[in-house]
């Protein structure tokens, strides 16, 4: 079984995000001292692929990614929970523009001959939603997104979505591509043993034949400030006057 | 609650580790945080060790981590073990005090003095927490001065016969092999000193927890009792030779211990500050004052401080030229240190500073035994003033 | 001209709520685009899919694409006939949403078009002749300006966020051609969530518990409280969630949904950095705390102290009180 698990380098989110980069232009965000980790979602993606591995007892993960020098630290992490090697697509900046990574992604998954080609559903630094979706239209494959359970049969397996008010049961058949969701699995931690493993596993470097970025990034701006809010009182006693806040003031209710 | 700990790196330290010693804390680190920490505190009242999580540590290889992958272990360079011992005790002193024991002081004298069969059959189980081990040196009238002990191993037709008691183990009720260290000779001989791997459930050995601990309540601490327990021959570990043998298992230990001083002092400090963030007081949050500003300058000076140190130290010992006294000094220092950024950390938080939900006085008591045990405090201050001046201030 | 295509939707043959916030997106942008360009709004169901009422929000025109196999979503047929019929129109933009169905839809019309798609947009202008479009990035808290710079500019627009407005026009509607190619994958069912049960992420009001409730039997009185409110979807903290007392799919914060209700009712919640990332664009937030320092305090518009056991309860009789008069 050939897999390939899609992933990317951001910033740990818990840390203060800063705007500033991007040559000055205010268009990028300030990297001092900001710790880059593996997209929280694609772990969902490696730890089902190694699940998969484990399950067929046989088996290559091929980890891939689009990014600068940098992020072969994040493909190791891959390496480190199990994966067999990794692709560093190279790129200078990745583009704001999804379709143009998705190209570069498709470009190199192409001649693969992947069974199956395994996504985060996001990215938790720039939240675009579309890369994995536009991966399998580009390469005419099956795709089910946001994946929260998955059930593998022969060549086949069923997903659940969540979707407003419901789950949607989505059937389809391999070689496909599935986005992941918060809960599809458990990711392991990578092992000491394996993070030492993972030094011999081999990294190819290759240039990211990029699509055309048709956005631009013109600003980034912190949201606005909430207005300061009040406490009203304390205890049951004050309820009521929330109540009559929320009608007259907020006008909500 | 403080947020998730993403580290303390005032002086960019982080770029002097290598990408795998990231790695292999960052594992830890994750593991600390999501799998310890949420049940660190009901352990620690009930003054259980947290049992359950050592197959998940064992698997993820916190075990003898710098002892050759063909025992089992996973081989790391002895910075990458310091952070390990780091981000555990960041969790709590207890848990870092069981792979400590575990590691430094049961696998490592198997490794170190034992026979090739002994460590291919030992090591290998250990690291994988199929048994788990715990170190007999310390007795009840010995403890600064180990080479008094008077526990006996005597040689017999078929093996050797063991006395004695032994006090302040950790592990010691729950481990499977206790690693002994008896004199053979006469009762003031040090040199007769030899180490025994003792399983026990032999016949004659009990263990039995010591109650009433205020400090490393998340750990089991035993007294061990030896009457006339009888090992086979190759109990022993033949390459234990005197009182250095131990020695040379403590300074493994002690070379962790002050890593994990770092990490306490971190979890204190990280706390605090946040803490002071968002407490507010007199309409400004705490963090205004120049008082807490002072306590957090205190606190994070002796990180940097400690970090850089021990980072050294683990070059050093990575480079075969680390000597015990330069491991004294590490261990003295950074505990002294988590020793006071917890009891600073625990007044900032003023009276919400003594509930078990803010780990500063959870690390204050722990690090009262980290002080004395693993050679006092006291006992590293001299071994320094030996190593500076030539005389030995103790007899 | 200038026109704007919005992709609005259905479920089980009725329009949902969310079809009328992409025809006021599409509007908006018409509008802006300026000389007075035309709205389409496509539909796409099983025959005798719900048209009416899209005029009321902006749609010149409804164009309704039928097909026996377009009940449930079926992503290859929807993609391919909103393709189609962007093409044909030669729309300067074509309007999502970023539903649950849109963020599976619409990265596969961006690569059938060959466009970019700027994700979960929270509002919309034009400028300089192109659409620009703001979405919120790093768990919101960066708001990320991007210039569209292909044709037609492809948005998903975030739920909950445009407001319908009023704009009447014609919304005539005309039948269009299906495309149904191969399905490459198949919704066999959507399993409905208990009756009556609102979406954490469309719902108007929101109330959400955390650790405060002390455990899963007590959220029973948030359910009631958003019974109280009439249109309240019950939201969960990721403590609880992780805990197992709510299923994820009522988590709110960064690895959960992101809600921008009219009110957020924070109880028994503290308020951490990554719980406010998923609700601090709610219009109004109050917060219920017995701990008047929590975090939550500081974004809450209005927030009262004390034990939530008692003041759930009164509040729940107050807000019924006050909707029945």
């Amino acid at each position: 079984m050939k897999i390939a698990v899609c992933v990317k380098r951001v910033p740990d989110t818990e840390t203060r995000i800063k705007i500033g980069g991007g040559g000055g232009s205010g268009t990028g965000i300030d990297e001092a001292g900001v710790k880059f980790i593996l997209n929280p979602y694609d772990e969902f993606a490696v730890e089902e692929a190694l699940q998969r591995k484990d399950k067929a007892g046989t088996g290559e993960i091929v980890v891939i990614t689009v990014g600068g020098d940098a992020a072969q630290e994040t493909i190791r992490t891959a390496l480190a929970m199990g994966a067999d090697r990794g692709v560093l697509l190279k790129a200078d900046a990745i583009p704001a523009d999804g379709l143009a990574v998705a190209k570069a992604l498709a470009a190199e998954l192409k001649a693969g001959g992947y069974d199956l080609i395994l996504c985060g559903k996001l990215a938790v630094d720039d939240a675009n939603h579309q890369v994995g979706v536009m991966v399998a239209e580009l390469l005419g494959l099956p795709c089910v997104s946001s994946a929260a359970k998955i059930e593998w049969g022969e060549g086949t397996a069923v997903a659940e979505r969540e979707v407003e008010g419901g789950i949607e049961v989505v059937a389809f058949a391999l070689p496909a591509v599935v986005t992941c969701e918060k809960g599809l699995n458990t990711p392991r931690y990578p092992a000491l043993k394996g993070i030492m493993a993972a030094k011999k596993k081999p990294i190819e470097v290759k240039p990211a034949q990029l699509g055309p970025a048709r956005v631009a990034v013109r600003s980034l701006t912190l949201p606005p400030e909430r207005k300061e809010g009040r406490i009203v009182g304390e205890g049951p006693a004050a309820v009521a006057e929330l109540v009559k806040l929320l009608q007259t003031e907020a006008k909500v209710l | 609650m403080a947020p998730r700990f993403t580290g303390v790196d005032f002086y960019g330290v982080e770029g002097l580790l290598g990408e795998d010693e990231r790695a292999v804390r960052d594992t830890v680190r994750d593991w600390v945080e999501e799998q310890l920490l949420p049940v660190i505190n009901e352990s620690y009242l009930e003054g259980r060790f947290p049992k359950q999580l050592v197959p998940q540590m064992a698997e993820l290889g916190f075990f003898g981590a710098n002892l050759p992958e063909e025992y089992g272990c996973a081989g790391l360079n002895n910075v990458a073990y310091g952070l390990i011992m780091q981000e555990l005790e960041r969790g709590d002193s207890g848990v870092r005090s069981f792979a400590s024991v575990q590691g430094a002081l049961v696998m490592y004298p198997i490794y170190a003095f034992g026979s090739e069969e002994q460590k291919q059959h030992y090591l290998p189980q250990l690291a994988s927490g199929e048994l788990i081990g715990c170190f007999g040196l310390t007795e009840p009238d010995f403890g600064s001065n180990p080479a008094g002990m008077i526990t006996t191993a005597r040689e017999t037709k078929d093996g050797w016969v063991l006395n004695g008691a032994k006090m302040w183990i950790t592990n010691g009720s729950t481990a499977d092999v206790a690693i002994i260290w008896a004199k053979t000779g006469d009762s003031k001989d040090p040199s007769s000193i030899r180490g025994f791997i003792v399983p026990t459930k032999s016949k004659g050995f009990t263990a039995k927890d010591q109650k009433g601990k205020l400090s490393l309540r998340a750990s089991d601490t035993s007294e061990l009792v030896l009457e006339n327990v009888q090992v086979p021959r190759d109990a022993l570990l033949p390459k234990s030779d005197g009182i250095k043998s131990p020695l040379m298992c403590l300074t493994q230990a002690r070379y962790g211990i002050a890593w994990g001083g770092v990490g306490a002092a971190m979890a204190c400090y990280h706390e605090a500050l946040s803490y002071a963030r968002q407490r507010v007081m007199f309409g400004k949050p705490i963090a205004s004052y120049q008082i807490q500003q002072e306590r957090l300058a205190d606190m994070l000076t002796g990180i940097t401080q400690g970090q850089l140190l021990v980072l050294q130290l683990g070059r050093l010992k990575d480079a075969g030229t680390m000597t015990p006294q330069q491991v004294s000094l590490a261990k003295r220092s950074n505990v002294n240190l988590a020793c006071e950024c917890a009891r600073e950390a625990r007044r900032l938080l003023g009276a919400n500073g003594i509930l078990i939900e803010y780990s500063a006085m959870r690390h204050m008591a722990n690090m009262e035994s980290v002080y004395t045990y693993e050679g006092t405090h006291d006992m590293h201050t001299l071994i320094l003033g030996e190593a500076i001046t030539g005389i030995a201030a103790y007899s | 001209m200038a026109n704007v295509l919005a992709v609005v939707e259905q479920r089980g043959g009725k329009l949902r709520k969310v079809s009328r916030e992409i025809v006021t997106a599409a509007r908006q942008v018409a509008d802006a685009l300026g000389g007075s360009g035309s709205v389409d709004a496509l539909v796409i169901g099983a025959p005798g899919v719900e048209s009416a009422g899209l005029g009321a929000h902006g749609a010149d025109r409804v164009l309704v694409a039928e097909d026996a196999s377009f009940g449930r979503y079926a992503p290859d047929g929807y993609a391919a006939t909103i393709a189609a019929q962007a093409k044909a129109g030669g729309y300067a933009a074509v309007v999502m949403a970023a539903s649950a169905t849109g963020k599976d839809l619409a990265p596969r019309v961006a690569v059938q078009l060959d466009v970019p798609l700027a994700a979960d947009v929270t509002a919309l202008a034009v400028e300089g002749g192109k659409v620009v479009a703001t979405r919120p990035i790093y768990a919101g808290k960066v708001l990320q300006t991007l210039e569209m710079n292909a044709t037609p500019a492809l948005v998903a627009v975030r739920p909950n966020t445009f407001t319908p407005v009023d704009a009447a026009k014609a919304g005539q509607v005309s039948k269009v051609q299906a495309a149904v190619p191969a399905a490459r994958v198949t919704v066999r069912e959507v399993k409905e969530a208990p009756q009556g049960v609102l979406d954490v992420a469309e719902a108007p009001v929101v109330v959400s518990g955390g650790r405060g409730l002390k455990g899963p039997e007590h959220f029973v009185m948030l359910e009631d409280l958003a019974r109280a409110f009439g249109n309240a979807a019950v939201g969960a903290s990721r403590a609880v969630v992780d805990a197992g007392w709510r299923p994820h799919g009522e988590q709110v914060g960064q690895t959960g949904k992101t809600v921008s209700p009219t009110l957020y009712v924070a109880v028994g919640i503290s308020g951490a950095i990554q719980h406010l990332a998923g609700m601090r664009t709610a219009k109004t937030i109050v917060a219920i705390n017995k701990d008047k320092d929590a975090p939550i305090f500081k974004v809450a518009d209005y927030g009262i102290v004390g034990d939530l056991f008692e003041i759930v309860p009164k509040l729940a009789e107050e807000v019924r009180r006050v909707r029945a008069s």
